[in-house]
């Protein structure tokens, strides 16, 4: 804070020493188990199993890595993650964006009709086996559509959305437009839509880490191992432990067989784990505003 | 002035009914496009938000697939009677109750206590930087959080029972130690989320008047006066309304890190509703959709009813509330 006029009494400096020393402590608590497993991963397997692996790596090597990418199930998880995520983050936008734009609207009919639905949804869930008996009578399970539409709307992100356009669109640009006989959908796609850049950016961003970090409906849904997403994949081999005996065949010593299945799965985390944590430091800030716009009027 | 009268005169006369809805219509026919556009949005709720509520009827009835969720016979409070009798009834509540209550303690003040840390640090730098780590495992998938978490538990390889080694403690299998699972379960859950649940308080904080501090400076106020009678009761309404919300959502306690963590030597503390409606239902070889819905739909009630009656509460302590 602005104290700089008046020097820190004795009792100050003792606080904002103390409250380093606490910072520090958190970021190196949050930080370690993250640093220990870049480490461990490049570690050779016998340092792993060792423990010799404290802070950085012992006795580099790239093997953890060559492991993974001689996993095809890993390959194939991936592929189809990332279209998960794209086509699913697409019909997410799309979806939230025009009903939110739409429920902004003053001169919509019904539209606190509409918001009491949204908001009872958040409040009262019917639970899982009524959702689960929906999607298997559209015939849905065991399609790549079970992972895209039971999820194809999140109504908070609706209500964020739907602040933003209130508070961004002033009314006076609608009258405006209207005078000079602009239809709705023109003004939606023409206008509107250019404005809302950093809402778009802000709702790809939150559907995108939520589809590519999902895994639950594909063990709902989905029975055929070729349509898993990589999560799926990851809780064989991370939690349940089912590594492909075959890769590590050549391997003839038991021990340095164990070391190596443990460093396949430190390699593996860093691997799932890098495509959201690498965008994540520049889209830090949308995040933020996102989380912002929706504290407006929670 | 009489020129106006008659026309004010039209206004005020009630309009007849049929009137009403005729314009209402007119109305609704003049923006067409919007209710275009808000199609998809309709057609999701309905068909997955409250399709599936009427699907839920299925828990007073026995559902049976051929006759479907209208013909199938109805059985009143069976379904619930049963699951209240069972033998797994009071472990499944203890478990459900004590794990969210243990998480909504331990995670609720956490992002408090480091916002308002965060807010004393003057060089911009270590604050973006803390932030920067901090929100960092909030990106972190729940698999491969579970994941991170059995191999530095693991009893031969994990880096914590290694380090336990050296003071010739262990090995410990924690994740096999059905009295450690709550807390493996909520520090995680804290590890992971402090950091990105502290955004909405550093916002609060910055939104304070810094004439209030300004003031207290120039009284003489210490930093930690300041902070107990300026910066608290400027986050207290925010930090309700998030304790609030957080109530409502108390039962649903991330069923996927539960399942996760599960296994047979912690199922004793870890089974908890939401993995014995998914087992029941779906699991189990004489999978019973009926039973399992009574389930969910007695833990969907229940949340509702903790969520009115803390918004109420609120309301009566003439603090924020939902509505």
């Amino acid at each position: 804070m602005r104290t700089t006029a008046i020097k820190d009494s004795l009792s100050d400096r003792v606080f904002t020493l103390l409250n380093g020393a606490f910072l520090l402590l958190v970021s190196v608590l949050v930080l370690y188990p993250l640093l220990y497993i870049v480490s461990a991963s490049f570690s050779s397997p016998s340092a792993v199993l060792a423990g010799k692996v404290w802070l950085w790596p012992v006795e580099p090597t790239l093997r953890g890595y060559a492991a993974v990418f001689e996993y095809k199930r890993v390959w194939s998880g991936f592929a189809n993650s990332i279209f998960y995520t794209g086509v699913g983050t697409l019909i997410n936008v799309a979806i939230t964006i025009t009903g939110a734009y739409a429920l902004s609207r003053k001169d919509l009919r019904g539209r606190s009709l509409v918001m009491m639905l949204c908001v009872f949804t958040m409040l009262f869930h019917a639970g899982l086996i009524p959702v689960y008996l929906v999607v298997k009578d559209l015939g849905l399970l065991d399609t790549r559509w079970s992972l895209i539409l039971p999820t194809a709307l999140a109504v908070w992100n609706l209500i964020i959305a739907r602040t933003f356009f209130q508070v961004t669109i002033p009314d006076a640009l609608l009258e405006a437009s209207q005078i000079d006989g602009c239809t709705d959908f023109k003004f939606f796609f023409r206008i509107v839509l250019p404005l809302s850049a950093p809402i778009i950016a802000v709702l790809c961003l939150f559907y995108a880490v939520g589809h590519w970090n999902q895994y639950f409906q594909a063990m709902l849904y989905l029975r055929n191992p070729e349509l898993y997403p990589l999560q799926m994949v990851l809780r064989d081999i991370l939690v349940r432990n089912e590594v492909d005996a075959s890769l590590i065949t050549d391997v003839r010593v038991a021990a340095e067989r164990d070391g190596l299945r443990q460093l396949l799965k430190y390699a593996l985390i860093v691997v799932a784990s890098v495509p959201v944590l690498v965008i994540y430091p520049f889209v830090q800030k949308h995040f933020v505003k996102g989380v912002m716009i929706g504290s407006l009027k929670g | 002035m009489a020129m106006e009268q008659p026309a004010n005169a039209l206004h005020l006369k009630p309009q007849p009914r049929s009137e009403r809805r005729r314009k209402a219509l007119i109305g609704i026919m003049q923006r067409w496009q919007l209710y275009v556009l808000l199609l998809p949005t309709l057609a999701y709720l309905f068909i997955f938000q409250y399709y599936p509520m009427y699907g839920a009827q299925i828990a007073f009835k026995r559902y049976n697939v051929v006759a479907g969720i209208w013909e199938s016979p109805w059985v009143g409070f069976d379904h619930f009677t049963r699951f209240f009798n069972s033998y797994d009834f009071w472990m499944i509540m203890r478990n459900t109750i004590g794990l969210s209550l243990y998480e909504l303690i331990a995670s609720f003040p956490m992002p408090i206590i480091l916002a308002l840390s965060l807010n004393y640090v003057r060089t911009q730098l270590i604050k973006k930087s803390v932030q920067m780590i901090t929100y960092a495992p909030y990106f972190i998938s729940v698999v491969v959080m579970v994941g991170m978490l059995m191999q530095f538990m693991d009893p031969r390889t994990g880096f914590i029972n290694q380090l336990l080694g050296a003071f010739s403690i262990g090995p410990i299998n924690f994740m096999a130690e059905s009295s450690m699972f709550k807390s493996i379960f909520v520090w995680s859950a804290v590890w992971q989320n402090t950091g990105f649940a502290c955004i909405i308080y550093l916002a609060a904080l910055a939104g304070i008047d810094p004439t209030l501090h300004e003031a207290g400076v120039v009284d003489g106020a210490s930093k930690l006066q300041r902070i107990w009678h300026i910066d608290l009761p400027g986050i207290l309404p925010i930090a309700v309304v998030l304790l609030i919300l957080n109530t409502g959502q108390m039962l649903n306690i991330g069923f996927e890190k539960v399942f996760l963590m599960q296994n047979p030597l912690n199922l004793s503390t870890s089974e908890i509703i939401d993995t014995y409606v998914y087992k029941v239902g779906l699991l189990s070889q004489a999978a019973n959709f009926s039973f399992a819905t009574a389930i969910g739909l007695f833990k969907s009630v229940v949340s509702l009813i903790l969520l009115l009656t803390v918004n109420t509460i609120a309301k009566r302590a003439g603090q924020s509330s939902l509505w």
